[in-house]
């Protein structure tokens, strides 16, 4: 028993361990990136003061949270109060558990990987609505209403987007996925898929429908502009996360850029190759076989970062939609569509 | 069984991202249907017109500075206009074309303020910055002339309190040069952006009969289609010697009046804004500007009404002259309070987001609803 219990700690710790190591920093990485490419593109510096080029201001933001007040107003429900980041944190975090960072380095191998992520993401819906009730706000329950609503009715598309992949692909396991798209660029699943044939280039004007409908839907998911009515700073403050300060606030906040990773490596793995590279590997032409494995985490990580970079880009372009148009977007174009996709694909992989 | 629904209050309080100042607003709303929208006022109040009972004439013009302080030159217009009015007093050529290119300075720079903050209302950052950037061109522009950057005690009864300084003007030609493509890239980034049309297309129409019972004046009206503008239909100081057009509103994208032709309305009056100061400019006669400046300010027992035409719509003063050194009553009429009296109308059945877009396209400043 005792060693069970040893065996189950030690490959938690290995497979757990790595991923943090990429998470938490990340988190550090993509505010202080949010804040200095939104400076770039309003013509101003961004953060300059704290270390150079402003490089130790996420550090100095964590500092300050941590040593934060915790302040809880009186008429909170305090159990429902606590229990809401932690629920975020948890949905956003688990996550990456199934996504394959490289062919040597995966979490955990299980052969439900797509289903577990779109499943386990959901939980962050409770957590908002619990967040944004427990407060007891009016402005909190408004922004819980609708980011209720709105993360609900975007996961229909993604998981329909997601689907189809599943159809091309055959399995939902993201690290199968990944492997098929190997060797050559156009391998990757947004050209059709690795088999060669009249079926491949029939699905590539779907296959790019798909990624555009899975991109869009992703963005609602995880809150961003030009969705981020949840959190509309102009007309509800800050919606869910009003009343929290301190920790509470920052787990709110480091899950929000964790989502975003997240939603960009499951579009890298169902469209773009995962961590396949568009070229070659050096450690193939060098003949050094762990080569590769490192080589693959950092494409991954490049292709991840760049999702996010459009992500981000897009925040700071667009403006927001209003709730009512936010849910005809869902409901009245991108589901239908991606149905239709979803049937089209399905009949021309049956060719 | 029916589930029982209830109309919520919603305090937009004064304190709040997006209402431009200490403004409370309280919401009646259905769900998320705006049913009632109260306005409570009040928050800024400084009692300018009683203090207006106890200062001298020429000594209340830093005061009117403050009351749209978004367009300070045009507050001092205002006011002076009056007096000179009351006094029967004609100014220097150069003042006139050096009120004139101010004002009209002003009116980009408190433009691109509203443009700047009605893009964040609607959730887009990023012109904020830009329209930000270029008014601090304009802003040092002024800095230059007058010391300060925001509340400029420029124009005095009968003269300038400051005159230009050198390379002045060349520095308002290159301003010009550098803004005209500027605007261009914000039409690009914001004007014609699909979501932002969804957002303010056909919201928070207000029909052109009933902006004129409101009182409504300045962008706001025209918007509504109504073509009236004090600088062409009452034309004050030398506007009639400056060809220039007035912006109506035409529904481009929506229904005429709605909240894209009060932005829309804004954009172009930049542009025709830009027009009036290269025509200035380039006639400024040489003079001193503080000629006709009269020693002492007591004007014989009488009224005058003098308005002018403020970014935000018609600034009206009704002085009151009793024969003495400090005036007698001193009335303000505020193009903000007018304009903020409809907003109940054109808030009804409208969305909560939607009340944030109509407020920022009323483009009220407290300072001078409160006064």
């Amino acid at each position: 028993m005792n060693n069970l219990v040893q065996e189950i700690i030690v490959n938690l710790l290995l497979a757990a361990a790595p991923l943090f190591l990429w998470i938490l920093p990340y988190a550090l990485l993509a505010v202080y990136l949010e804040r200095k490419i939104s400076g770039f593109m309003q013509d101003r510096l961004g953060p300059m003061r704290v270390g150079k080029w402003g490089l130790l201001q996420s550090l100095a933001d964590i500092v300050k949270l941590l040593q934060k007040e915790d302040i809880m107003a009186d008429a909170v429900d305090k159990k429902l109060f606590n229990l809401a980041p932690l629920l975020v944190f948890i949905g956003s975090y688990a996550a990456f558990a199934t996504i394959p960072f490289s062919s040597i380095y995966i979490g955990s191998n299980i052969d439900l990987g797509v289903f577990f992520v779109t499943a386990i993401s959901a939980l962050v819906v409770a957590g908002l609505l619990l967040g944004a009730w427990a407060s007891n706000n009016k402005y909190s329950l408004y922004g819980g209403m609708r980011t209720a609503a709105q993360i609900v009715s975007y996961e229909i598309p993604t998981a329909i987007v997601i689907l189809s992949v599943v159809i091309i692909a055959g399995t939902f396991n993201l690290k199968e996925m990944s492997e098929q798209q190997t060797a050559n660029i156009f391998n990757w699943y947004i050209f059709g898929g690795p088999e060669l044939g009249l079926k491949k280039f029939i699905l590539i004007p779907f296959m790019l429908v798909g990624t555009v409908i899975y991109f869009i839907s992703s963005l609602a998911e995880v809150n961003r502009t030009p969705f981020d009515i949840p959190e509309a700073e102009s007309e509800i403050i800050g919606g869910y996360h009003t009343e929290y300060s301190g920790m509470k606030f920052a787990f709110f906040f480091l899950a929000e850029y964790a989502n975003m990773f997240a939603v960009s490596a499951i579009i890298t793995i169902l469209f773009f190759g995962g961590y396949q590279s568009p070229f070659g590997y050096l450690g193939n032409l060098l003949n050094i076989k762990w080569l590769v494995g490192v080589e693959q985490i950092f494409w991954f990580l490049f292709k991840g970062l760049l999702f996010v970079f459009v992500q981000m880009w897009l925040r700071w372009t667009l403006p927001r939609l209003r709730i009512d148009q936010l849910m005809v977007t869902c409901w009245k174009y991108l589901i239908p569509i991606s149905l239709v996709n979803l049937i089209i694909i399905a009949f021309i992989s049956l060719l | 069984m029916s589930l029982k629904t209830e109309e919520l209050v919603l305090n937009m309080g004064p304190q709040h991202p997006s209402t431009h100042g200490v403004l409370r607003l309280e919401l009646l709303v259905d769900g998320e249907i705006v049913k009632n929208v109260i306005p409570h006022l009040g928050y800024l109040h400084r009692c300018f017109e009683k203090h207006t009972e106890a200062l001298q004439y020429f000594q209340i013009v830093p005061y009117t500075d403050r009351l749209d302080y978004l367009a300070s030159m045009g507050n001092n217009f205002g006011y002076v206009l009056t007096i000179e009015k009351l006094l029967k007093i004609e100014v220097p050529e150069r003042v006139e074309y050096i009120r004139v290119i101010t004002a009209e300075l002003q009116r980009i720079a408190s433009h691109l303020v509203a443009i700047g903050t009605f893009g964040i209302d609607v959730g887009a950052f990023t012109p904020f910055l830009f329209c930000f950037r270029d008014r601090e061109i304009i802003l040092n522009l002024f800095e230059e002339i007058t010391g300060a950057r925001f509340l400029y005690n420029f124009m005095a009864v009968g003269g300038l309190n400051y005159d230009l300084s050198n390379g002045w003007v060349d520095k308002v030609k290159d301003f010009i040069k550098y803004f005209r493509p500027k605007l261009k890239e914000l039409n690009d980034l914001l004007s014609f952006n699909k979501i932002f049309i969804e957002r303010t297309a056909s919201v928070g129409i207000l029909p052109a009969d009933m902006a004129i019972n409101y009182g409504v004046s300045g962008p706001m009206l025209r918007a509504s289609g109504v073509k009236y503008d004090i600088r062409k239909n009452d034309p004050y100081s030398i506007y009639n010697r400056f060809d220039f057009d007035i912006p109506v509103g035409q529904g481009l994208q929506g229904t005429v009046g709605d909240t894209w032709d009060r932005y829309w309305v804004r954009v172009l009056e930049i542009e025709e804004s830009l027009k009036i100061v290269e025509q200035a400019i380039e006639q400024i006669p040489e003079g001193d500007v503080k000629a006709a400046i009269p020693k002492k300010i007591k004007p014989p027992v009488g009224t005058a009404y003098g308005r002018v035409e403020n970014p935000r719509g018609e600034l009206g003063f009704f002085v009151v002259s009793d024969g003495g050194n400090n005036p007698f009553r001193v009335k303000v009429r505020p193009p903000s309070f007018c304009n903020l009296s409809v907003i109940n109308e054109i808030c009804k059945n409208n969305l909560v987001s939607d009340v944030v877009a109509i407020l920022g396209s009323t483009d009220i400043v407290l300072g001078e609803v409160d006064r």
